[in-house]
């Protein structure tokens, strides 16, 4: 009883004794952001940089109809209509396209196209792939070989081929639309999910605690679902911001090539690309520029943010800052004149009184006065 | 902890609980592991043999007792205590308990059985999911085995469970993850996770040799105290004889899938009557600069158990071994490569040239030995130099105990012929006037009347 006075007194509040139940739910969360709230450096710059891009890309997206001062099908507004192939000008701020589209409406809906289906693939092919590699991983045998057989085929295939493959094949079954594209996304990306979860749900199975649960009495799905899944997931998020660049621009290619969204259906920058490659060559930079950099900007938000994170949460990568101790001012300043005063009388210390000397004249000399 | 505690006290309170009645009867249990092999023989789907990691054991637990399984490393102790669980399945034999054999129960049906019977494992850290916290871990089975009919009885159980180990204040640990505890209160939290389903056995691997010397005690105590408070029966995997004679009630020591002697702790301290058993007491470390015991240790390493030797696993290693203990033509090769060990070089390029290929003696079983004279000389050297061989050693200070096992040693066909005594396999007999067991030849009196039974090494 002893023991237990002792270590509860001293520090009552340090300790969550009575924790309430907001601090539960998000202490696995808390423990999840400890590592970027410690990044620094590179990682940290990345992170932000990303971050902020994609935070106003998801803004864009949200805000579309706010932000766009026309509809991203609107080919004249109040009677008029939009002039063809239009300078960019006080009512076309981008421009007007060869269909007479305003770019600028095209664009920020575009981001809306853009986030969806990124959104979509990324759910699709996040869920798929981990559910089938946690299954191939801790099955193993014939199950474990036919899926890693698929997915090695599916791995060897170039993706953009793979994508519109699938484009192709989807849309004759479902139509064009923003479901189809993100399926289509979706095949590409799950073997990399199914992949790594395999991999560590591999590793997982064999380790103790695995067995410690059996040996408790779990069935095989409480096992999965309590102590393979929280061990194998955790590097799924950074996969996945990844994958959210690589998505963006497979949606554009796509677009592109005709095979992804219907015009009428959505603004999709990768189509209105496509549509002013004959713009170009007539001197009209504007129905080209905008989509592209909005593709570049909104693959570059994503990549810096799934890099940063990489950085901060892969432990082969991640390393942790040393920080340099620095003695507080007034201590230093004590241990100087003790070693002074000290020094004078004994006279064996020279070599600490003379340091002490050269240091006290650089820097320390006027408060030395002051505290005398 | 001292390393050899003085056990008197603590044996005599424990001894009303060795009059319980079986919890486990273990019958003629056998865990044999299938070898995959090299990568030729798993394209051709032939396996290299198999290892008997549990060969023929049978073992009574009693309620209430401390039953130490010790060995070396390979002696099957750990997959005994497993397979005790179902974590192995068995490949033979039966272990009856409360009138099932769980030998024979599938994984689901077992499942349920999981409740009474838990495990602690080796490694704290190991055995704790990371990404668990403590409450969730030590009220898991709780849940699996639908122990609790709400959140706040399983909190409520979990604090109790976590006091009882000695992690008090239990609140301060519910959410704390493995990761923020040290080796020992993971250890406790361990236990605790195995005792809040109100276990009947508690199967302990190893479970204080990856602590720091300071906690070892203390766990070995608190799982004592578990024992006297909540009735439990422990089998304690352990290779430290130390520790096993503080904890256990009866001690079972394996070597290579087998129990070679079985009795009371205090028992197999006192007289221990196999030469395997004397030569780990013998092993123990003592402390006492001024009583170095003689190391008697076995010489050699523990066998491949993947190619067990004949009759008595032990007698390659052992000093007393009889002519029964399972000699075979293996046992000529390492008997001469250990003399060549201490030859002169030119006096062992001489033997080896004489005796030439010694490699057709290495198939296991092989009760009849065909020497073929080398490039160095007749059969009539070979003989001769056998024969002086076994000259010298019989007068030595210790006698070779491979020349007991020789039957035969004559000419034949040019070749020198070696011929071995039939081997038998030493069964767990019980000592007269004495509550051990033991599986020797040299305590078989029906085989060793001419032969008096050895003092113990130590004495």
């Amino acid at each position: 009883m002893t023991q237990t006075a002792l270590t509860s007194a001293p520090e009552p509040g340090s300790l969550p004794v009575g924790p309430t139940p907001a601090g539960k739910r998000f202490r696995g969360l808390r423990r999840f952001l400890a590592p970027i709230r410690q990044a620094h450096g590179m990682p940290k710059a990345m992170l932000w940089t990303g971050g902020i891009i994609t935070a106003l890309l998801a803004l864009t997206a949200i805000l579309a109809p706010l932000i766009a001062p026309y509809s991203f099908d609107a080919y004249q507004s109040g009677g008029h209509q939009f002039p063809k192939q239009g300078h960019p000008s006080g009512t076309h701020l981008f421009g007007t396209t060869v269909q007479n589209f305003d770019v600028l409406s095209r664009v920020v809906y575009g981001a809306r196209t853009a986030l969806e289906v990124m959104i979509l693939a990324v759910v699709f092919s996040l869920i798929l792939g981990v559910l089938l590699g946690l299954l191939a991983g801790y099955l193993g045998g014939w199950l474990d070989r036919i899926l890693v057989l698929v997915m090695d085929a599916l791995f060897a295939f170039p993706y953009l081929l793979l994508a519109i493959v699938a484009g192709f094949m989807l849309s004759g079954i479902i139509g064009g639309g923003v479901v189809t594209a993100a399926l289509s996304i979706t095949i590409v990306y799950i073997p990399q999910y199914f992949r790594v979860v395999r991999s560590s749900a591999l590793s997982a199975r064999e380790q103790v605690y695995v067995e410690a649960a059996r040996a408790m009495g779990a069935k095989p799905s409480t096992i999965v679902r309590k102590y393979l899944f929280g061990n194998v997931i955790q590097s799924v998020p950074v996969i996945a911001t990844m994958n959210a660049g690589d998505a963006i621009s497979t949606l554009a290619g796509l677009g592109f090539l005709g095979l992804g969204i219907q015009p009428t259906e959505a603004a999709e920058w990768g189509y209105d690309l496509q549509r002013a490659i004959d713009d170009v060559n007539s001197g009209m930079w504007w129905t080209a520029l905008y989509p592209g950099l909005a593709i570049v900007l909104a693959i570059l938000g994503f990549t810096l943010l799934g890099e940063g994170l990489n950085d901060v949460y892969n432990p082969t990568i991640r390393r942790r800052r040393i920080i340099r101790a620095v003695l507080p001012v007034p201590t230093a300043r004590k241990r100087l004149h003790e070693a002074a005063g000290n020094g004078g009388g004994t006279g064996s210390t020279t070599g600490d009184n003379g340091k002490a000397g050269t240091t006290s004249e650089t820097g320390t000399t006027p408060e030395e006065g002051d505290g005398q | 902890m001292p390393t050899k505690p003085d056990t008197a006290a603590a044996s005599t309170a424990r001894d009303g609980a060795e009059a319980g009645e079986p919890l486990i009867e273990i019958e003629d249990l056998k865990v044999h592991f299938g070898l995959g092999g090299g990568g030729l023989s798993r394209l051709t789907g032939r396996g290299a043999g198999t290892v008997k990691a549990v060969d023929g054991v049978d073992l009574t637990l009693r309620k209430g007792e401390v039953l130490g399984l010790v060995g070396e490393s390979g002696s099957g102790k750990t997959t005994l205590g497993r397979t005790l669980l179902g974590l192995n399945r068995p490949t033979g034999g039966h272990i009856r308990y409360r009138g099932l054999d769980l030998a024979g129960l599938s994984e689901r049906r077992m499942r349920p059985m999981r409740r009474e019977l838990q495990m602690v494992f080796q490694d704290p850290h190991a055995s704790l999911n990371p990404v668990m916290d403590i409450r969730t871990a030590v009220g898991h089975p709780l849940e699996i085995h639908g122990l609790a009919a709400s959140e706040e009885e399983r909190d409520a159980k979990v604090v109790e469970a976590l006091e009882r180990v000695g992690l008090h204040p239990a609140e301060q640990f519910l959410d704390k993850y493995p990761s923020d505890l040290s080796g020992g209160q993971k250890q406790r939290a361990v236990l605790a996770r195995a005792i809040i389903a109100d276990p009947r056995l508690l199967v302990a691997d190893e479970p204080i040799s990856m602590l720091d010397m300071s906690v070892r005690a203390k766990i070995l105590q608190l799982m004592l105290d578990l024992r006297d408070d909540l009735g439990l029966t422990f089998v304690y995997v352990t290779h430290d004889l130390a520790s096993a004679k503080y904890f256990c009630d009866r001690i079972a020591i394996m070597y290579l899938g087998r129990i070679v002697e079985l009795g009371t702790t205090d028992e197999v301290f006192a007289e221990p009557r196999h030469p395997y058993t004397r030569a780990l007491l013998a092993a123990i470390p003592e402390p006492d600069p001024e009583r170095a015991v003689t190391r008697n240790l076995p010489r050699g390493e523990v066998p491949d158990a993947a190619r067990p030797p004949a009759g008595c696993s032990f007698h390659p290693r052992c000093a007393a071994a009889l002519s029964a203990c399972g000699w075979e033509a293996r046992d000529l090769r390492t008997y001469l490569e250990r003399r060549w060990l201490t030859l002169e070089p030119d006096d062992w390029a001489r033997e080896r040239d004489l005796l030439g290929d010694l490699t057709g003696l290495d198939t296991p079983g092989l009760l009849e030995a065909v020497l073929r004279p080398g490039r160095g000389g007749t059969a009539e050297d070979v003989l001769a130099l056998l024969e002086r061989l076994r000259e010298e050693d019989a007068d030595g200070e210790a006698p070779e105990p491979f020349w007991r096992g020789v039957t035969a040693l004559e000419l034949r066909d040019g070749a020198v012929r070696l011929a071995f005594a039939e081997p038998a396999d030493p069964r767990l007999l019980p000592v007269a006037g004495a509550g051990t067991t033991v599986a020797c030849h040299l305590h078989d009196p029906a085989r060793s009347a001419a032969v008096p039974p050895q003092t113990p090494a130590s004495a």
